[in-house]
């Protein structure tokens, strides 16, 4: 099975990463996101209810959709300030990229660790550009805003592709597939991770990895 | 191909279809709403969410939905048709966006209908969620309000995009393969939101039993191009639905603008009618800032004689007169302007104001108005007013107050004050009212740039520029100019030696 790659790309202002990050993320997740599994005997299940959430960006004129979950959505922001501080502190030129990795868990017997096999990445290339004075903000808060609409528009045409998901698991085996920590939403078992791009262009000077979810036991 | 799908799974199929479809409108209505859409998640599946997602039923949503659908599935050739068009409270109207669910041939025979269509129906649910916050009308509904609201139309057949003007886009949410056929979602949008379609008045019901119908002829024959409205006026308590509709056109926006977020019924609200327009999402009016409420004046020049004697400006409509009723009235009072633009000194202020509402008097109105109005200096709008003969010689720019030769006997009546009177008494003859000057900003800012054009419109003229005083001057110098020489000539040994000592 080959894994899926996306890549987006967006040029913003230092105080938009936040808002268009947390836009682009939320609409992956939301699609990626499922109910809460009821395993009932007979090896059936249901599946609890998704509600959404409309969020407002205060530097961008855009409004995007989210799953109705603070908790996915306190995660979220923590992998998104990180990295947005990376950027920040790297003094690199503003350029760096984050990823959403979906991956599958395959068990092996001890005494290797389970493998994490990725069957989907979403790369965002971030750019962070400074401007002069308000009125090339104001012209940035636009034009973000229709450049993220368009990536929305992306996104969705590439989940609608209804390519590859991992089966959906039997009990023993959820947590293999799925993220269950959370309480009110399932979304696949995905980690966060990010890149800042040195000033040379090179894509590694400084690789800092963080596993924003780990629920790797042993 | 039916054959192949057991009779369980095709009953299964043609309820999700169904469901799909109800929510689908339910989803893209709510977005157009006006407000930001909250549901929560929750763990326990309560058996009511279709497709694990928590969307609320507005039940006339559903019940206008269930209605165009009339117990159909969209199939091959009959599509279902959301239809999301703007309308300003003058009745000018724009289609936005047409959402389309379609059917076509290409089967997925083997595909699972309880559950791999089920999740992939659900999937396309969320995109059209993401989807319905992208395209230009989202923004267009959350801020809709006094000057324009959003209306939806529901309807089965024929999907018709003619109303979208030239250059729409079209994005497509996404497409689920089934045993019958494959749903595909797409969305057509309209571009051009700046051009506001003509005047493509529509058969509309009347609005505060007022029809606004001026300057154009109803197609009401034409029913391709109406989109007949159900408005929910105040004093109506009845959808108002029209003889011949066939697909209904619901309000979404009565609650929208004003209903705190929990009323999910669209019931009419009365304050959305009432509200003067304040500032001019279109091109047609000027609001009168701070004065009235700003009632909406349609631009008209008084015809230029009736400057120098006429009297009051007609009376405005009070604040608490339905906005409607200047356009009414308007539609009398125009013709009569305009005919008489052309008769300058002759026309006589009482037939030009005799109309009872409110419109622009120009600069140097002779008489102090009690009522609020706006000036001619919106160019703009000059197309409303009778044209550029009288534009010019209000335009203080043009002919300014201390021109010497009057063009009007306006302006000869100023200029007969002259400089040995102050400014102020000059003033005192002519008002300067509210007027726009070019190039400010016409917000809610007090316009100090009028301020300071109405307090230095006719400064006094200095004395020294006087032509009588300086034609005298110059007279008496050519007079006495031989003497002078010869009182010169007599003193010449005096002026060389003083040059002398220069050197």
């Amino acid at each position: 099975m080959n894994c899926r790659s996306e890549v987006l790309e967006v040029s913003l202002e230092g105080r938009q990463v936040d808002e268009a990050l947390l836009a682009l993320l939320h609409t992956i997740l939301l699609h990626r996101s499922t109910g809460k599994f009821h395993y009932k005997k007979e090896g059936t299940y249901s599946i609890g209810t998704v509600g959404t959430q409309d969020i407002d960006c205060d530097f961008i004129d855009f409004t995007f959709v989210r799953v109705s979950s603070d908790e996915l959505d306190r995660v979220i922001r923590k992998a998104v300030a990180e990295f947005k501080d990376a950027l920040g502190n790297s003094g690199s030129d503003g350029m760096g990229q984050i990823s959403l990795e979906f991956y599958q868990k395959k068990k092996s017997r001890w005494p290797f660790s389970d493998e994490c096999i990725p069957w989907e990445v979403w790369t965002i290339k971030v750019n962070v550009v400074n401007l002069a004075n308000e009125q090339e903000r104001q012209i940035c808060r636009e034009k973000v805003g229709e450049k993220l609409g368009e990536k929305v528009i992306n996104i969705v045409e590439v989940i609608n592709r209804h390519e590859y998901l991992p089966k959906m698991p039997t009990q023993s085996e959820v947590d293999n597939v799925f993220d269950t920590s959370l309480k009110d939403v399932q979304p696949y078992l995905y980690k966060i991770t990010y890149q800042i791009t040195d000033s040379l262009g090179t894509s590694v000077s400084t690789t800092m990895r963080r596993l924003i979810k780990d629920t790797l036991a042993l | 191909m039916d054959s192949d799908l057991s009779p369980q799974d095709r009953k299964d199929l043609d309820k999700f279809i169904k469901f799909f479809a109800l929510k689908t409108v339910q989803v893209i209505v709510q977005a157009r709403l006006g407000e930001k859409i909250c549901t929560r998640s929750s763990s326990s599946p309560t058996g009511s969410d279709w497709f694990t997602l928590a969307i609320k039923d507005i039940p006339e949503v559903t019940h206008e939905a269930k209605k165009a659908l009339a117990g159909q599935l969209p199939s091959i050739g009959r599509s279902m048709c959301v239809e999301i068009s703007l309308k300003t409270s003058e009745g000018d109207s724009m289609e936005l966006e047409t959402w389309c669910l379609e059917m076509n041939e290409k089967c997925e025979k083997d595909i699972k209908v309880s559950y791999t269509v089920y999740t992939r129906l659900s999937l396309l649910l969320k995109s059209l969620l993401a989807i319905t916050r992208v395209t230009p009308a989202y923004k267009l509904s959350r801020k809709q309000g006094h000057d324009y609201v959003i209306l939806y139309r529901i309807y089965f057949g024929d999907v018709q995009l003619s109303g979208l003007g030239e250059g729409f886009q079209t994005v497509r949410v996404g497409i689920v393969g089934t045993p019958i056929g494959t749903l595909t979602l797409s969305c057509a949008y309209r571009t051009n939101l700046a051009l506001m379609s003509s005047r493509r008045f529509e058969r509309t019901g009347p609005i505060m039993g007022i029809i606004i119908d001026h300057f154009v002829e109803r197609p009401l024959s034409n029913t391709a191009l109406l989109h007949p409205c159900n408005y929910r006026a105040p004093v109506e308590e009845e959808g108002g639905a029209y003889a011949g509709v066939e697909d209904s056109q619901e309000v979404c926006t009565t609650s929208f603008s004003t209903s705190p977020p929990s009323q999910v019924e669209a019931s009419p609200d009365p304050a959305a009618f009432t509200h003067s327009m304040s500032g001019t999402f279109m091109y047609l009016t000027m609001a009168v800032p701070g004065k009235e409420g700003g009632v909406p004046q349609v631009l008209l020049q008084p015809s230029h004689g009736t400057q120098a004697d006429h009297g009051r400006a007609p009376s405005c409509p009070t604040a608490d007169m339905p906005h409607q009723a200047p356009p009414s009235s308007c539609s009398s009072g125009d013709a009569d302007v305009l005919s008489r633009s052309s008769e300058l000194k002759s026309a006589s202020p009482s037939d030009v104001l005799e109309t009872t509402f409110t419109r622009k008097v120009g600069a140097f109105v002779n008489k102090p108005t009690t009522q609020v109005t706006t000036a001619s200096l919106d160019l703009p709008f000059a197309a409303f007013a009778p044209k550029a003969y009288d534009l010019e010689e209000n335009d203080p720019m043009v002919h300014p107050p201390a021109s010497p030769t009057p063009s009007s006997p306006l302006q000869g009546s100023l200029h007969s004050q002259s400089s040995s009177q102050s400014g102020g008494q000059a003033q005192d003859d002519f008002v300067m009212v509210d007027f726009k000057p070019a190039f400010s900003k016409d917000d809610l800012l007090p316009m100090d740039l009028g301020t300071f054009y109405r307090e230095f419109q006719n400064p006094p003229q200095l004395a020294s520029l006087s032509i009588d005083i300086s034609a005298q001057s110059m007279a008496e110098d050519l007079d006495s100019l031989p003497e002078k020489l010869a009182i010169y000539e007599k003193n010449i040994d005096e002026f060389d030696a003083f040059v002398d000592t220069l050197q």
